[in-house]
């Protein structure tokens, strides 16, 4: 029997439930430290959830949306709908700090804060996620998912991904 | 006996808009597995992908306006030649790969300035697909007029090749801009920007950017035009053969 249907649980609880759902291409960042879910509501008994896409081609954004909805679903609540919303357009600057840290200790060097736009940070300064240094250039403007540069580090010579600012 | 219904012109704006990111996006994402160096195939995938997932914005939009129930996967893989609405530079092929950044940073230089255009629209849809697109947009700009201007100010072959590209697909390049009775029509009502304006940032940023690539601009020569009506060059049908067989092959065949 569905405990659903007799106490609807709390948007509270709904958004400790979204932080577990790991994004599928970072693992070790969840949806909601991505900053991509802009919205928990009960419409009477049907919970929307709002997500917004990081880059519009991104493959991983249909994989988020239904992981999303498998995971509620698999906490009892049935009537589940993911709705798509384009505005405002995701930034980086929505990666909370506890993601940013992960994204750090996984080896990713995390954006640099408050861009606007990829536009106003053309160089920006990148520290190593593996030894610290700022002596880091950009190797190439893409890398391994949209949303990652790829670049390398002057003082330990290692490679590493950096997590555009955008 | 049926007679056609005049669509809002809103309509063939996301459709125009939708057909130029998927056929470049298509073009580029030809790339993959075969770009010169594996950063740039990384480049190319990433850039096709982006373009293609606006065109699946503005297509999902389309077939909202046209109320038919079309997807937008219907919209893209379903169509005949005679039904896009790109522009001519977008289906040119790859050539070397001179010509696929001169035709990305042509296409970027125009992109970007219409986007932003867009992105102040009173149709409020049209206004958020735009500003999306447009910080990606904004990226590609960054890096295809970088390209142009280290390949042109390069070496004497780099400079040779991108002149060349240059003087093959500037022609095309003034299509972008070239407005309509439905252009006029959309500018008029503030659901589109006036395209003159848009032509004159592209100018702008093209000549600039070609200057400090040390490459000349052809003068004079016709703007090769008629991909907005439907009217294309024979390259469209090859890509639409290879983008849509599988549609074509196997109906309403799914991932």
């Amino acid at each position: 029997m569905s405990a659903a249907a007799a106490t609807k649980p709390s948007v509270d609880d709904i958004w400790r439930w979204l932080a577990d759902v790991p994004d599928p291409e970072i693992p070790v960042l969840s949806v909601v430290d991505l900053g991509i879910v802009r919205g928990v509501q009960w419409k009477g008994n049907r919970l929307t959830i709002a997500v917004t896409p990081t880059y519009s081609g991104c493959p991983a954004t249909a994989v988020i949306s239904l992981e999303i909805a498998e995971a509620i679903r698999r906490r009892g609540v049935d009537d589940v709908k993911i709705e798509t919303c384009l505005s405002p357009a995701w930034s980086t600057d929505w990666i909370s700090d506890e993601g940013r840290a992960k994204l750090k200790a996984y080896g990713i060097a995390p954006p640099v804060a408050d861009a606007r736009c990829v536009g106003d940070l053309k160089n920006p300064i990148v520290e190593c996620p593996h030894c610290g240094s700022a002596a880091t250039e950009q190797v190439s403007r893409f890398g391994s998912t949209p949303c990652k540069a790829h670049w390398r580090c002057r003082d330990c010579l290692e490679p590493f991904d950096y997590f555009k600012s955008f | 006996m049926t007679t056609a219904v005049k669509l809002d012109p809103v309509y063939d704006l996301a459709l125009r808009m939708g057909d130029n990111a998927l056929i470049l996006g298509q073009r580029v994402s030809e790339w993959c597995g075969h770009a010169p160096v594996l950063e740039e195939d990384i480049a190319m995938a990433n850039v096709g992908l982006d373009l293609i997932g606006q065109a699946k914005m503005w297509f999902d939009y389309a077939g909202a306006i046209e109320a038919a129930g079309k997807s937008a996967d219907e919209i893209a893989l379903l169509r005949d030649a005679r039904a896009f609405t790109n522009a001519l530079l977008v289906e040119q092929p790859n050539g070397d790969y001179a010509h696929t950044l001169m035709r990305q940073f042509l296409f970027d230089a125009w992109h970007l300035p219409m986007l932003k255009g867009l992105a102040a629209s009173k149709d409020e849809r049209i206004a958020e697909i735009a500003a999306k697109s447009a910080k990606e947009a904004t990226y590609h700009l960054e890096r295809s007029e970088d390209f142009v201007v280290s390949l042109g100010d390069g070496t004497a072959e780099s400079h040779d090749r991108m002149q060349a590209a240059l003087d093959a697909l500037y022609p095309f390049a003034g299509e972008l801009t070239l407005a309509d009775d439905i252009d006029r029509d959309l500018a008029a009502r503030g659901l589109a920007p006036d395209l003159s304006v848009i032509a004159a940032a592209h100018l702008a940023k093209i000549e600039a950017v070609i200057t400090e690539a040390t490459l000349k601009l052809p003068s004079g020569g016709a703007v090769r035009k008629g991909g907005k009506q439907g009217l294309h060059s024979e390259h469209l049908g090859f890509i639409l053969a290879d983008m849509q067989w599988l549609q074509r092959a196997y109906p309403g065949a799914e991932w």
